[in-house]
């Protein structure tokens, strides 16, 4: 009956949990992982993983104790065929008290610092801050920037902001439909009624900052911040939210200050109308196919009856539908006119029967909106 | 239960009692605790494999990134299903199969207390399962997840039908989901009301609460826990329908309903749930670590009140599942707070049972292997629910793979390896036959290699940044790797589950026999028959001590304090009395067990009937009320069978 060898087993277990566990606080290139959370880019994201460095070595060490005496215990009380039972013993209540009293105190330890994480956290930024409104829809992201600085920019699947200051996002999930009765005189009233709020998304730039869940008929706050200029962040929705979830990403571009204000002014420009040839003619099917759900100019309508994403600037992007495509490739574009939900199983977008001529021209006059 | 003789019977009831105990019409009226034990094994394990074939779809499109094995639709509804089907169709019921065959023998006692009850409770939870698979064939498997957070779940996944056609309204998948739910909650309320009431009233003479074998004490939490989990979800689930079936909006926030509402009651069952599904596996390795250790449980005490406090602490834990909902810095600490302090109880039944190994004699058979598996890899899942209580960081790790590895190592590190654990411990009892030894080593080995290939990776892929629940991932995001990894680790557990089928088919009908008490163990159990009689108990025992078994084997105080052993019957301070310990001596003929019963299996047709009403047509919901009520009807009015 007995195992000619456990600790052999044992030994390789522990061995591979040592090397999973080693890989895990391994240092990572972050080319190679852009959404390692264990690389943080910015004060948010690095305060969360001082609370990590705190904890897992701890964990670690309370692992290696307790696998370590369930070794010693395997090979060291082995059955040798003894005749007679061992000493029954039933409990040691000062021992007992002991492995109750140190794990108390070790999470004791642990306790302190993420209280004050979880409050410091949860401050608000303040004044100083560059306030962003997110909007999560079925399946990609918008952002509008807020107050006079942000002069009403409207962009989708690109968060651009500057370095070394803290960006408050004004978080909310909307519906990608806009129902027929909507009234765009009383928008609040509208909402009220009809079924203007989405699902439930989380947003997530892992190198910035953990989640924050986007829960429809509420505002969620949260804070991030960069330390680094001309980055691009991964990032991507965590809660699921239907078909196309895995396809809800985005990035998180930042810049100097003024490199930022610069691109804020370009960003409030409207779009370029004095076109010739194909970009012309995808301008005339634009206005034909396209403007009911997506605004060209700078300074568009509430954000309740938006319905596609905002490609004024189209061509400043470097990703879209979801930051899954790439805006430099006329390929992916063409595709996604051809059929957006077969690019993209999900896709609010219909198909709007689209030729192939028609195709070259709107992805002409796409790519011409710099 | 022994002197129904007496009792004058009722004349009434529409048709003769059933009377067959053996043979396959047996096993539909049966209300026998071990026969309903193995149904219920039988059922929960290919409900169980279902849930495993469903992992290995998911794990197959995720071994490569931008995968097209499966489309993102068939994805979404294989994950939800897996989550489903396995707490609720497998490892609960797997735990119910246990409690079903075991607390009887343990406590001593012929039965639970209401033996037709328990079989109503099987038969519901079979037909639950059936009609949430059926939903197959409907319209599609759930897919909002087995968490079902609102909105979703009433709305749909693809809002515009563009790619999954027309959407449905109202959406059935999820209405499967509402409406099986409660099936399976119903059965488990009623079993919970059983086993609390079979451990607090029918123990034998003798047994105190405090000589409770520890599997017997954490049923009865278990058993607790589903009693007051179980509404809460009823609730929530009966809400649910109502917004998707009838535009109720108890959730729907377009409506003024609260999503967030839906997460609170979801959670308050769902975190209790957690410890619904671990408890039994800490009782199963609390029995044995010390047999193959031949040392009484360490600080039986302290594992009893740990699981007691944690049965209670568990209620206060739940928003943890919540951390980046928003709840604010308050609730956020407070649940923070709670999380780390519930990890108190937990690390003492850790060190406890390596302090049951501590100075004994091990003896490593199959049984044991899975044991100490579960201590090793259940600390792991400890270790990283402590890392999710640091509020902060949780922000990065919640919804992500990282989450993932940490239950499985809770949930399959944790309960899998202790059911397992406790299927080859008292497979011996059930059949009289061991379970071959060479093929349960193999089944280990490849369990526990297979499982730490699977779900360790998991936690490196979760701090590098995959979200969970996402149907692939694109290239270059440095997940290929680990994924690999974790889909060729999910096979080799498969693999493992092949050679424990293969096992159970050699070894039920050529397995070494195995005596009453073939481990040399310490409790009731061992000391009737292997199998038990339908009556498990000749003489119902007198308990004297904790490990009642051991102490009428074995005498304290030999040299060095060791024990001895004693000639069979007594003890060396208690002389063997004929009759009183002898499961033999007994006389079995003057015992009254309850007669087999067609209404229970009636009652619970019905309900799938009903369900299927809510989805497709009122009228079978007045058809399968009138069978129900019929059926509860002829179970009242039901006459023993001894007037034939």
């Amino acid at each position: 009956m007995r195992a000619r060898r456990p600790w052999t087993g044992w030994g390789l277990l522990v061995g591979v949990a040592l090397v999973v566990s080693g890989c895990a606080i391994g240092g990572d290139t972050p080319g190679e992982f852009p959404q390692n959370a264990l690389d943080p880019a910015g004060p948010i994201a690095r305060q969360q993983d001082a609370l990590w460095n705190l904890v897992f070595p701890i964990a670690v060490g309370v692992f290696v104790l307790v696998q370590g005496l369930i070794l010693v215990a395997v090979i060291r009380f082995r059955d040798r065929g003894e005749d007679a039972p061992p000493q029954q013993v039933a409990g040691n209540t000062r021992l007992e008290l002991i492995w109750t009293a140190i794990p108390a105190l070790i999470l004791a330890v642990i306790a302190v610092p993420t209280l004050g994480g979880i409050f410091a956290l949860a401050e608000d930024p303040g004044e100083e801050a560059l306030a962003v409104r997110v909007i999560g829809k079925q399946f990609w992201w918008e952002f509008e920037y807020l107050g006079d600085e942000g002069q009403g920019v409207v962009t989708a699947n690109e968060l651009h902001i500057p370095v070394d200051r803290p960006i408050r996002l004004q978080m909310e999930a909307l519906s990608p439909q806009v129902p027929d009765t909507f009234d765009e005189e009383d928008p609040d009233a509208s909402r009220s009624d009809q079924s203007m709020e989405g699902v439930i998304h989380s947003f997530w730039v892992p190198r910035l900052a953990g989640k924050q869940d986007v829960i429809p008929g509420y505002e969620r706050l949260m804070r991030i911040e960069a330390d680094e200029p001309g980055q691009r962040y991964s990032g991507q929705c965590a809660e699921f939210c239907g078909l196309a979830h895995a396809e809800m990403r985005f990035e998180v571009v930042t810049h100097t200050a003024d490199d930022f204000e610069t691109w804020l002014d370009e960003q409030a420009e409207p779009a370029g109308t004095d076109l010739e040839g194909l970009a012309a003619e995808g301008q005339e099917l634009f206005g034909a196919h396209c403007v009911a759900c997506h605004a060209l100019d700078g300074h568009p309508e509430d954000a309740e009856i938006r319905i596609g994403p905002n490609l004024t600037h189209f061509a400043s992007r470097q990703v879209f539908a979801g930051g899954i495509f790439d805006n430099d490739d006329p390929e992916q574009i063409a595709a996604w006119l051809r059929d957006p939900s077969d690019a993209k199983p999900g896709a609010q977008m219909p198909d709007l029967g689209l030729d192939d001529d028609q195709i070259s021209a709107l992805v002409e006059y796409l790519q011409s909106l710099e | 239960m022994t002197a129904t003789a007496e009792q004058p019977t009722t004349g009434q009831g529409a048709f003769r009692r059933p009377t067959a105990t053996t043979g396959l019409s047996s096993w539909f009226t049966t209300i026998d605790h071990k026969k309903i034990g193995i149904l219920y094994f039988v059922t929960a394990f290919l409900f169980f494999s279902l849930g495993g074939i469903e992992a290995l779809l998911i794990r197959a499109q995720l071994a490569s990134p931008d995968a097209a094995f499966l489309t993102r639709d068939q994805y979404n509804q294989l994950f939800t299903t897996h989550g489903i089907t396995m707490i609720f169709f497998g490892v609960m019921p797997l735990s119910v199969a246990f409690f079903n065959y075991l607390l009887p023998l343990m406590i001593g006692a012929r039965d639970v207390a209401f033996p037709r009850l328990n079989a109503l409770s099987y038969w519901i939870f079979l037909f639950a399962g059936i009609f949430l698979f059926s939903s197959m064939f409907l319209g599609g498997l759930p897919d909002g997840g087995w968490f079902g957070y609102a909105p979703l779940s009433i709305l749909g996944g693809d809002p515009l039908g563009e790619t999954l056609g027309a959407s449905s309204a109202p959406n059935v998948r999820m209405l499967f989901y509402s409406v099986g739910l409660q099936l399976a909650g119903i059965s488990s309320l009623a079993g919970a009301i059983n086993f609390i009431v079979t451990v607090l009233n029918l123990r034998a003479p003798g047994m105190t609460l405090m000589r409770m074998p520890v599997f017997v004490w954490m049923s009865l939490v278990t058993s607790v826990l589903m009693l007051f989990a179980m509404p809460i979800i009823g609730v929530a689930l009966w809400q649910l329908m109502f917004d998707i079936g009838y535009g109720a909006n108890f959730f729907n926030p377009a409506q003024g309903g609260d999503p967030v509402l839906w997460q609170h009651m979801f959670w308050l069952f769902g975190h209790p749930e957690v410890y619904i599904l671990i408890l039994p596996a800490f009782g199963i390795v609390s029995e044995i670590l010390p047999v193959f250790s031949r040392k009484p449980l360490f600080g039986y005490t302290a594992i009893v009140f740990s699981g007691i406090a944690i049965g209670f602490m568990g209620w206060g834990v739940w928003a943890h599942h919540m951390f980046a909902v928003g709840l604010g810095p308050v609730a956020n600490a407070a649940f923070a707070l709670s999380t780390m302090f519930i990890a108190v109880p937990t690390g003492i039944k850790i060190f406890n049972w390596i302090a049951t190994l501590w100075g004994g004699q091990l003896r490593f058979t199959t049984p044991m292997l899975f044991a100490i598996g579960l201590v090793a890899m259940f600390t792991i899942g400890g270790l990283s629910g402590v890392t999710h209580a640091v509020v902060p960081h949780n922000y990065q790790q919640t919804d992500t793979y990282y989450v993932v590895a940490h239950f499985h190592y809770v949930l399959f590190g944790g309960a899998i390896f202790g059911l397992m654990a406790g299927f080859y411990y008292w497979f011996p009892k059930v059949k009289g036959r061991f379970m071959n030894e060479r093929l349960g080593k193999l089944h280990f080995w490849l369990m526990i290699i297979g499982f730490n290939l699977t779900f360790g990776p998991m936690h490196i892929l979760g701090l590098q940044g995959m979200p969970r629940r996402v149907a692939t991932y694109p290239d270059g995001m440095g997940w290929n790797f680990w994924n690999l990894v974790a889909t060729v680790g999910g096979f080799i557990i498969a693999l493992g589950f092949l050679v424990f089928v293969i096992n159970v088919l050699k070894s039920r009908k050529n397995g070494v026999p195995a005596g009453n008490d073939p481990w040399d163990a310490r409790t009731l159990e061992w000391t009737t028959t292997s199998p038990p009689p339908p009556h498990d108990f000749d003489v119902i025992p007198q308990v004297t001590a904790r490990d009642e078994l051991w102490n009428r084997k074995y005498a304290a105080g030999g040299p060095g304090r060791q024990p001895m052993r004693v000639p069979s019957g007594g003890s060396a301070d208690a002389p063997a009395e004929p009759g009183a310990h002898d499961p033999g001596a007994g006389d079995a003929h003057d015992i009254h067990m309850p007669d087999p019963s067609y209404y229970p299996l009636v009652a619970a047709i019905g309900m799938p009937i009903m369900a299927y009403g809510v989805l497709f047509t009122p009228i079978l919901i007045a058809v399968g009320g009138v069978i129900t009520i019929a059926g509860l009807f002829g179970w009242a009015l039901e006459p023993s069978a001894e007037e034939h």
